[in-house]
């Protein structure tokens, strides 16, 4: 019975790695191409919008109040557990939205406010980090679960990596389908954020933009469309 | 003081610590410039810095007052006919939407100090004058603000037109 256990999982194992490494590679393939079953059925998509504090959810909010509200629908706000006032201010924008005569408890299920775990706050030891690492990633894989969002929009700092490489094992993994939309900072004048050189470098974001036409250069794979603010 | 018009100067550091600007703008020599410069009053938002400037100044013809956070800088710096800030985009932008003379000053304390590439870009441009703590002197002595050129704001219109674009949603 042992011999054959064994024999199995001699077998089982390498077809399951080679399965995966293909899939890996679709999805490589894929991202930064439209979504075919995307553009065919849905009127309308699950958005993640990350708001990573200051600046960034600023930016972000740009973002946001321009999105067709029909189309873009529902809405789920995350922001770091440390940073109170960025959901207070998508909480306010949504709130705007509502018209008198609109029915609270849908307007209530089109969007939703988020807090997550951060991978490392400042200063903090690096042995601790890794603890907290682990903590703030699988608490993103189980927003991505839950959230089954289509469609990410992230501009950094950090708390938008655990999200973005979650989304993108769970597409590898074949449970659902995101694309990844990235917006680097306009802070970002000549040298990509850590965070965005990431998502670039290993084509994890499906769109990327910058912000000034001198950055486009060195990073030709990205777009430049303007400036947010 | 009545006869003259009011033109303050009002200095932020957003939620940082930036002790070596507020010494800048405490100092004899910054003050003298903006007096000649024919500013009356500075107004001094120190942030989670600990050196209070003094209120007190040898000729006693600046006005010098400070305070720590404000939940909204905006009404001080519609007030203000000069703004000198930190280099937090936050400022910089809310500053140039309000159409006002802007000084940035780049905390060099900062690990990563990328917050100058943006000060330095728009300097380039002319939106804003770019200054360290030890330049803020001759900054505001040799300042233009003719020179200035109005910023127009970015729009997302084309950024989120892509975003449609490329999800094959239709583009109105």
């Amino acid at each position: 019975m042992g011999f054959d256990v064994s024999m199995v999982a001699c077998c089982a194992l390498p077809v399951l790695v080679s399965l995966l490494v293909v899939r890996f590679g679709y999805v490589m393939y894929c991202s930064g191409h439209p979504p075919l079953k995307l553009s065919a059925s849905a009127a309308r998509v699950r958005c993640l919008i990350v708001l990573g504090s200051g600046g960034h959810t600023a930016e972000m909010m740009n973002v946001v109040t321009t999105l067709q509200k029909d189309r873009f629908t529902p809405r789920y706000y995350v922001a770091a557990l440390t940073d109170n006032m960025s959901l207070q201010k998508a909480h306010d924008y949504e709130q705007s939205l509502v018209w008198p005569e609109v029915d609270k408890e849908e307007a209530i299920e089109n969007a939703q406010f988020v807090q997550i775990y951060r991978s490392r706050e400042v200063g903090q030891s690096y042995i601790t980090s890794i603890a907290t690492t682990l903590l703030a990633t699988s608490h993103a894989m189980w927003i991505i679960i839950r959230m089954r969002p289509q469609v990410i929009f992230c501009n950094g700092p950090g708390t938008c990596i655990p999200l973005c490489v979650s989304a993108f094992l769970l597409k590898v993994l074949g449970f659902g389908w995101s694309s990844i939309f990235y917006i680097e900072s306009i802070a970002r004048v000549k040298k990509l954020s850590l965070s965005g050189l990431l998502l670039y470098k290993l084509r994890i974001a499906d769109q990327f933009f910058v912000q000034w036409p001198q950055l486009q250069k060195r990073y030709p794979r990205a777009c430049y469309a303007g400036r947010l603010m | 003081m009545g006869d003259r018009e009011r033109r303050m100067v009002f200095v932020t550091v957003g939620t940082t610590c930036f002790d070596a600007l507020v010494k800048a703008v405490d100092s004899e020599q910054v003050k003298e410039a903006l007096l000649q410069k024919g500013y009356t009053h500075l107004l001094i938002q120190m942030g989670r810095g600990t050196y209070v400037p003094s209120k007190f100044t040898e000729n006693s013809t600046l006005q010098v007052d400070y305070f720590t956070f404000s939940p909204s800088i905006a009404d001080y710096i519609r007030e203000a006919s000069l703004v000198i800030s930190h280099a937090g985009s936050g400022s910089i932008f809310e500053t140039l939407r309000l159409s006002k003379p802007l000084i940035v000053v780049v905390n060099e304390d900062l690990m990563d100090n990328h917050q100058s590439e943006l000060a330095e870009e728009l300097d380039e441009r002319k939106h804003l004058f770019c200054a360290r703590p030890q330049t803020l002197q001759e900054t505001i002595l040799a300042m233009d603000l003719t020179a200035l050129q109005p910023y127009v704001p970015g729009d997302a219109k084309p950024i989120v037109t892509l975003i449609n674009r490329y999800l094959g949603f239709p583009v109105d």
